[in-house]
């Protein structure tokens, strides 16, 4: 296997040129965030107030999880909501009041924004202080703007967690934050790591209730688990808290590097850190090794999506021999990003933004063995010959920290692994056929197809 | 304002969005900001297409609001235009752009491209999904189809298929074999496979047949008023149905009807004495109002059903769903929200629900078997199989599709009456493809809140036989038998009680 050795060149990526592009961009906005935000929250309605179209994206998004009364939901605006604005908030305030005598275990409610609530200026902060003093203090209501002209796709998270850290109590204990929603299981290998590195005041943003919401002060270090928390991450340094620097922990090198920056600002000794992670270390390295017999040698090209893109793009070249063409990423962080950068080989285009035919071109001109896409180019670019990974799993599925280094490495894996146990594969199978569009239209079928 | 979480139709661009992907050499370029992509996905992942959806977004972004985003509208029209050549170009607004307040019918005529540019008015607040296909069709017929001489053998337009269709793709099959049969060529099938240059010929056809009214009623129309071709009123959906449309096709073409029937399998499977025990089975059916007439209709002229209630979600088709819910004798629901509909089903009890993927869901929830006979749908009704809904084929396949939940509710009776086993306990509660998910806590709404509100109280062994009741009229009897005592004034109810409401309600 064709795995580079731990200590990476010191400059990786972190000089190369990035290709900035404005256009169409093929991207979720930022209310998709919602559907694992509630997941996490689990004493919180997140309520947008948009059009049909919000509504319909979060249906859409959401799946089938939408017929399971989730903790959410969209406030339609209505023609005569378009024409006064005083009487959008009373109309505001009357669905607010419906929600929480229908629904009394919600403990905190979130206003979020929407493209056509920002354009038409519908003050949504100002209604939230007037809804937290009307409900409050049992329930919280805040506001965040997950609109598609201001976020993509996960900074409807940081937008959201930004927007909780001004109202977070004070504190000077030195406690560790740990920055990001995580599923659950994920979380409690986290502290449980932590716990066992000797690291037990660690607080994690968002809580699952509101009971448990951490507190702040000028002594608390946080470490964030997503690297789209750009504007969480500035308004957790304005209230005086500092950020640990680390690459973010996906697979064995990113869990082990982000762990031991965390032990480091708590003097842990190196003997005792290696002690403690010398297993699970060995454990992530085995089943990233079995995934990367398919992966090692093999190209991928990120599409623009979750800001993930970078982290990714560092475990698949580093823990699994993968070359990436081009990474794209919706938004570039530099500072958050550096020690990711640093740790990527010189040799992939670095793209910011999107305009989606151009990158398009640049794909099938690349050819890469994988493309990491979003759901509406997925089958496009498979139906074109290229094996594509859609990216929104990535986001939903648990890939952080050691005991998911190998289902990380599956999820990139599986769909060159799909391809090659398919006998009659249209585009890679015995019977390959033209590879132009299917007839759509009906009466028209088909010749059959004769196997070889 | 309204508080919504699952909605029928989506906004009036995705339905625009069904007409451009449903036809070819079209591109519609939409003023809207970042993240209205997600509509994409609806067809390529649920509809499984192979290409993108033939689509540009201008995504602008907070920044560009003021004058940039006319400029940036300007732009994508010129690149889409270059990049795709289209034969013709729609363009508009989504919901938000409708807000800025950027004229797409403007800006894109002043570019001067070479194609015939069309502009959609999409009224995002008001209207819905239903109407942009409706009305993008039509906008695109208005500019497309000029006079053009009648084809010397008798021939008909199919109108109303779309992306996003349900069973479209098979019905249009369906329909043209129809046709053939009578002798009728088709002309042109339009929105769905058809090109610009394909609409220019529709004024050529002797008839139009409207598929589906939802999405094709307003160019229906326009091509009577303009170009004196009638359209057929019925939908070929069901046995009658179709007969009454062959009928109606050949008449219009001046013909003899004339059919083949031998394919047709329903009316016998229907007839044999396996189907007995469908008679007078309850059924509540909802959807949008074409296939919701349709249903009916099957029910109970061709299954022996009763319809215990209908509705339909999309309100331009309100006025005659009403009228056929005075033909059946129940109440209409005309309502986009679930939660009515939820209400509605909950207080009828149906032995059997006929809706779209949010009917399942509610059946699922309230353990009564559901077919599914309308979008909104999921993935799983894009099958991969042939099973259109019209014609003799759709015949044979809505009755397999119907039938089958109750099947699967006679083999979960079968398996209640060895509930003791271990194998077969009460918590594998029922779903609608009787299946063993987990029932929801929500069903025990039962005796502690009528003891509580001091009413009625079931008595133990009473309980015990209700339990015996097959699970999907269970509810219904609950409700009886606690109406019949409260009725009567008896507050304890025993299994007496219980057998003397079922004498009572016997139908």
């Amino acid at each position: 296997m064709n795995v580079r050795p731990g200590n990476a060149p010191l400059s990786g990526c972190a000089d190369t040129p990035v290709l900035k592009e404005r256009g169409q961009h093929e991207v979720f906005c930022g209310l998709t965030g919602i559907i694992w935000l509630h997941r996490k929250m689990q004493d919180a309605f997140f309520l947008v107030v948009g059009s049909r179209t919000c509504a319909h994206l979060l249906q859409s998004a959401a799946g089938v999880m939408i017929f399971a009364e989730p903790r959410f939901g969209t406030a339609i605006l209505e023609e005569k909501d378009l024409a006064g604005l005083a009487d959008a908030h009373e109309e505001l305030d009357r669905e607010v009041a419906k929600l929480l005598s229908r629904r009394p275990d919600i403990r905190q409610v979130f206003l979020v924004g929407s493209c056509p609530s920002e354009v038409i200026k519908l003050d949504l902060a100002r209604a939230a202080e007037r809804l937290s003093a009307l409900h409050g203090p049992r329930i919280r209501v805040i506001n965040y703007s997950g609109s598609g002209i201001e976020t993509t796709f996960t900074q409807g998270e940081d937008a959201c967690l930004a927007a909780m850290v001004p109202g977070l109590p004070a504190t000077e204990a030195k406690e560790l934050l740990v920055v990001g929603a995580l599923p659950d299981v994920v979380e409690d290998q986290a502290l449980s790591l932590l716990g066992q590195l000797g690291i037990d005041t660690v607080r994690v943003l968002p809580a699952r209730h509101v009971d448990e919401t951490p507190a702040i002060g000028t002594h608390t270090v946080y470490a964030l688990t997503q690297p789209f928390l750009g504007d969480t991450s500035a308004a957790l340094d304005r209230r005086g808290a500092r950020r640990i620097a680390a690459p973010f922990p996906f697979g064995e090198e990113g869990t082990t590097a982000w762990l031991w920056a965390v032990a480091q600002e708590f003097g842990v000794a190196r003997e005792h850190f290696d002690r403690v992670t010398e297993a699970p270390r060995a454990r992530a390295k085995a089943a990233v090794a079995r995934r990367a017999e398919q992966l090692c040698g093999k190209s991928v090209f990120f599409f623009p999506d979750s800001q993930l893109e970078i982290p990714l793009a560092r475990f698949l070249t580093r823990e699994c021999g993968m070359t990436a063409v081009e990474i794209g990423t919706p938004f570039l962080h530099r500072d958050l990003m550096a020690p990711e950068l640093a740790l990527i080989a010189p040799g992939p285009r670095l793209s910011e933004g999107q305009d989606v035919d151009l990158q398009l071109d640049r794909a099938r001109a690349d050819r890469p063995d994988l493309s990491v896409c979003g759901l509406g180019l997925a089958n496009p670019l498979e139906a074109e010959g290229l094996a594509t990974k859609w990216a929104i799993e990535l986001v939903f599925t648990p890939v952080h920290f050691y005991e998911q280094a190998g289902d990380l490495a599956e999820l990139f894996a599986r769909p060159l692994n799909r391809r090659s146990l398919l006998k009659n594969h249209p585009f890679f199978g015995s019977g390959k056929s033209s590879g132009g569009s299917l007839e759509e239209a009906g009466g028209q079928t088909a010749p059959l197809k004769v196997a070889t | 304002m309204k508080l919504s979480l699952w909605t029928y139709e989506g906004p009036p661009h995705v339905g625009a969005m069904r007409v451009a992907t449903g036809m070819k050499g079209v591109h519609y370029v939409l003023h809207a900001p970042q993240g209205d992509t997600y509509a994409d996905l609806l067809f390529t992942m649920i509809e499984r297409r192979d290409h993108r959806p033939p689509v540009t977004y201008t995504t602008f972004q907070a920044r560009d609001l003021g004058s940039d985003t006319a400029e940036l509208f300007a732009r994508a029209c010129r690149d889409a235009y270059e990049r795709y050549r289209p034969e013709a170009l729609i363009v508009g607004a989504s919901c938000t752009a409708e807000l800025i307040q950027d004229d797409p019918g403007g800006l894109a005529e002043a570019i001067g491209l070479p194609i015939p540019v069309i502009p959609l008015e999409l009224p995002s607040y008001q209207r819905k999904e239903n109407f942009g296909a409706d009305e993008t069709f039509f906008q695109l017929v208005r500019h497309l189809a000029g006079p053009a001489e009648r084809t010397d053998r008798v021939s008909a337009n199919i109108l109303g298929p779309t992306g996003l269709g349900f069973r479209h793709r098979d019905d249009i099959v369906e329909v043209t074999a129809l046709l053939n049969e009578i002798g009728i060529d088709v002309n042109v099938v339009a929105p769905m496979g058809a090109a610009p240059s394909d609409l220019t010929r529709l004024a050529a056809a002797h008839f139009n047949v409207l598929l589906y009214p939802e999405t094709g009623e307003a160019a229906a129309r326009w091509l009577e008023r303009t170009h004196g071709q009638p359209f057929t009123k019925t939908v070929p959906i069901g046995v009658g149905a179709t007969r009454d449309f062959i009928e109606e096709a050949a008449s219009l073409a001046g013909l003899p009807a004339r059919a083949d029937e031998t394919r047709l399998r329903q009316p016998w499977y229907s007839a044999s004495v396996d189907s007995t025990y469908l008679t007078g089975k309850r059924v509540f059916v909802f959807g949008d109002a074409t296939h919701v007439a349709a249903a009916a209709r099957i029910a109970r002229d061709e299954m022996g059903f009763e319809v215990a209630g209908l509705g339909c979600y999309n309100r331009e088709f309100a006025r005659s769903i009403r009228a056929l819910a005075k033909d059946y004798g129940v109440e209409a629901v005309i309502s986009d929200d679930y939660l009515d509909v939820e209400e509605a089903i909950a207080a009828l009890q149906p032995e059997l629900i006929l809706g779209t993927q949010m009917e399942r869901h509610i059946g699922k929830r309230l353990g009564i078997p559901c077919a599914v006979i309308s979008s909104p749908v999921h993935v799983q009704d894009f099958p991969a199989r042939y099973s259109p809904q019209a014609g003799w084929e759709g015949a044979n396949v809505i009755f397999d599709t119907w039938v089958h939940p109750l099947v699967m509710g006679l083999e979960e009776h079968l398996l209640t009456m060895f509930r003791e086993d271990f194998e077969f306990h009460d918590q594998a509660g029922p779903s609608h493809h009787g299946g063993s998910a987990p029932r929801p806590a929500a069903s025990p709404r039962d005796i502690s809140e009528q003891a509580k509100t001091g009413e009625v109280i079931w008595l133990a062994d009473a309980e015990t036989e209700l339990k015996k009741v097959p699970f999907f009229v269970r509810g219904k009897a609950r409700r009886n038998t606690e109406a019949f005592a409260a009725e009567r004034g008896v507050n304890e109810i025993s299994i007496d009680t219980l057998y003397e409401a079922k004498a009572h309600y016997a139908r």
